[in-house]
């Protein structure tokens, strides 16, 4: 399991990485693994407001569909449009071409409340996986 | 999930590192490594499926004949010994009790093979049928194991354990007997993937050394492990009905386009009869159709589908297609919009999605 170090996780598996005023957002690697084969993804355009805690989006896999929260607040910067062709990124490369938006934040300390990848790494072996 | 009902290739399911899900009260693996590349290997090469979970049913004796035409959509006087057809095991309102195989084994003995998740109910409803027919049935699924090799290698990697059958010249939807690992073992070339291939059938303990073999001797044509997640989608690629999802006991053999399992010229009273006879002069008037999503999206069971602002049916599968590479399902729409190239929407999360209707099968093997 690849949880990397610098970035933020919530409780429902996306990461978001803060750089200055602005946060990227995606999936973990626990979350990719979980899903299998994703084949779709919907995310929010440049523009859209986004809130903490509430769905952004969905993931779908060849099964199933998941919703999609967004770990920060703020409006979307930044889509990435590459999935569109190549959902497969999220399996293949969560942290880095994976990524699924890019959120000027309203507030860079938001993300201070979410878990480090120590925590995160725990939540993730607590929850039974 | 301590009750769940386990094939004897449970193990080997888990030794191989398979995910498990609970598939109608079976632990049944759902994929091994990738949905995807499962179903690419199947449709490109070969794959291994555990369908042991399957429910086998004899019926036996000078009347079965006239038991399974009591109890068919499909015409069995008219198989062959060594034949197989596709049929309807229908309630007396035309609709799917379940839908089966027929296999015709001898003049007097028949093999019903149908859904997992069905078998008790079905068996049931066999033997409450049974009644007045001198005919005896038996419900052999716990003392019968099934794997299905599949895919245009699927021949290629099977005859070489099968000395004494040429398995080449068994035609689709017939079966032969082999030896298979020093027993003589029913082949059939049958499957749910729109692939070629076979259907082994053979007592569970037999079964893991089986598997292991083929695994092995597979290896060098590219067989995969193929779990439940690929079986759907490559099913549904080939327009194969799914029960529960396509058809059910709320359906007719007509509503869902099966008119061609249906034989309302064969002789003698069979459930469903009266009530297929009637729809069918009036018309059915919804239909199972094929469709595929023409905007983005992925159209799932039980989404609704939109006509001119109103609601006229629903998604019975979807999926995005592995192999085709695009949205697409079956839903059942009124018969006047039935029609291959007609339009509608699906319901995805409060979104209309545009689809239209295309013909039957979305995917069809080169021969």
């Amino acid at each position: 399991m690849n949880i990397p170090s610098g970035l933020k996780y919530t409780k429902t598996h996306e990461w978001v990485k803060v750089e200055g005023n602005t946060g990227t957002v995606g999936v973990s690697d626990f979350a990719q693994h979980e899903l299998g084969d994703i084949v779709f993804v919907e995310a929010p355009q440049p523009g859209d407001s986004v809130t903490a805690g509430a769905q952004m989006g969905t993931v779908e896999s060849v099964k199933a569909v998941s919703e999609l929260n967004c770990p920060v607040s703020g409006t979307v910067a930044e889509t990435n449009e590459a999935l569109a062709d190549h959902p497969e990124y999220l399996n293949q490369d969560p942290y880095s071409a994976g990524w699924i938006i890019k959120v000027t934040l309203s507030d860079p300390k938001e993300a201070e409340g979410l878990m480090d990848s120590q925590a995160y790494a725990k939540y993730v072996a607590e929850s039974g996986h | 999930m301590e009750n769940l009902k386990k094939t004897p290739l449970n193990a080997e399911h888990r030794a191989l590192g398979a995910k498990m899900v609970d598939f109608g009260g079976w632990d049944m693996p759902v994929q091994y490594t990738s949905i995807l590349d499962e179903h690419i290997g199947v449709r490109t090469r070969a794959g291994l499926f555990d369908v042991s979970h399957m429910g086998e049913i004899w019926v036996e004796g000078p009347q079965a004949l006239g038991l399974v035409q009591r109890l068919s959509s499909n015409d069995a006087a008219k198989l062959a010994v060594g034949q197989i057809h596709y049929a309807g095991l229908l309630t007396e309102n035309g609709c799917f009790v379940d839908d089966m195989l027929v296999h015709k084994m001898a003049d007097d003995r028949y093999l019903l093979v149908v859904n997992a998740s069905n078998t008790d109910k079905d068996f049931a409803w066999v033997q409450k049928n049974a009644k007045g027919f001198d005919a005896k049935v038996t419900n052999a699924s716990p003392v019968t194991a099934q794997i299905a090799i599949q895919g245009p290698k699927a021949i290629e990697i099977l005859q070489p354990l099968v000395p004494d059958a040429d398995l080449l010249s068994v035609k689709y939807y017939w079966f032969t007997y082999g030896t298979l690992l020093g027993e003589k073992r029913l082949l059939a070339r049958t499957g749910y993937t729109g692939e070629d291939g076979y259907e082994v059938y053979l007592p569970p303990a037999k079964a893991p050394e089986l598997w292991r073999l083929l695994l092995e001797k597979g290896k060098a044509h590219g067989l995969v492990p193929a779990g439940l997640g690929a079986r759907d989608t490559l099913r549904l690629e080939a327009c194969m009905a799914l029960y529960g999802n396509d058809i059910d006991d709320t359906t007719t053999v007509l509503e869902a386009d099966l008119g061609w399992i249906l034989k309302l010229n064969k002789e003698g009273h069979f459930n469903g009869r009266e009530a297929l006879e009637k729809q069918k002069a009036e018309g059915a008037k919804r239909k199972l159709v094929a469709f595929e999503l023409t905007d983005r999206g992925i159209p799932r069971h039980g989404m609704d589908c939109y006509s001119g602002g109103a609601k006229v049916g629903h998604v019975t599968s979807g999926t995005q297609a592995p192999y085709l590479k695009k949205p697409l399902g079956m839903c059942y729409l009124p018969a006047e919009l039935s029609k291959p190239g007609t339009s509608f929407e699906v319901d995805i999360r409060g979104k209309h999605a545009a689809a239209k209707v295309v013909p039957k099968p979305h995917y069809k093997r080169a021969k």
